[in-house]
């Protein structure tokens, strides 16, 4: 078992960079892993816990039928594959990140911190791949 | 000798960068290290056979390439489709590497 630290930058629905990196995280903990994530600019919106599915009026749509996906679920998902593995997971959010951005309110077990823990958080880890934003 | 991770998002097409990340493989291979070639998103697109060549077959002679199954389904390319030297993985090949303490970089 160790320790896998993940930095992630790219806001909710932009970017790629935001699946490929929760599926990092998820194979981490699948694989019985510890892992951090680092959550810093726009990448800290990705707990935002107001976030809402939404019908699709163009199309005529529902909220059931759209089946949006909220990136809030899929981390809320992660705490529960963690606690169901018995492994750690850390969601640090960089705290001047949320403040600029209002997202205060975040889904239960993200943390505030600061771009010092991205160190911190790397220097105690055996792996740590930051996904950097384009 | 180390073991680096460079794990490549984008395609030729969309970054002049990327031909910099392949060339740092290859140096950092042809320097004594042990180097893994991770292609993810658009970053699997030249890896598909027939597609211009970018130098990855050659590559492939010097560094573990590996392509991602996840977005090579998202993009309608075989599994057989491959150029010689690529191989079908995935994001538990990219932990496994960095449980193991590998040196990485995403572009």
């Amino acid at each position: 078992m160790a320790t896998i630290t993940i930095g992630l930058m790219d806001p909710p629905y932009e970017s790629s960079n935001v699946v490929t990196g929760l599926r990092i995280v998820d194979a981490a903990l699948r694989r019985g892993h510890h892992v951090n994530v680092f959550l810093y600019e726009g990448a800290v919106a990705l707990g935002f816990a107001d976030q809402k599915p939404h019908a699709n009026p163009v199309k005529g749509t529902t909220v059931e039928e759209q089946e949006h996906p909220n990136p809030k679920d899929w981390v809320r998902g992660l705490f529960e594959l963690a606690a169901e593995r018995g492994v750690k997971l850390d969601w640090v959010n960089c705290g001047l990140c949320v403040d600029e951005r209002g997202v205060e309110k975040q889904v239960e077990g993200a943390r505030r911190g600061s771009p010092a823990d991205a160190w911190k958080l790397a220097e105690a880890s055996e792996g740590f791949l930051y996904v950097a934003t384009r | 000798m180390a073991k680096y991770l460079l794990i490549e998002s984008r395609s030729p097409w969309e970054s002049g960068d990327v031909s910099y990340l392949f060339g740092l493989a290859r140096d950092l291979a042809a320097a004594g290290n042990e180097v893994t070639l991770f292609l993810v998103q658009n970053g699997v697109l030249p890896a598909r056979r027939g597609a211009q060549d970018h130098g990855l077959a050659e590559l492939s002679r010097k560094v573990t390439l590996l392509a991602d199954g996840f977005s090579l389904r998202e993009r309608a390319i075989a599994e057989n489709g491959l150029i010689t030297g690529a191989r079908v993985s995935n994001v538990e090949a990219v932990v496994d590497l960095l449980a193991e303490g590998v040196r990485a970089i995403w572009h």
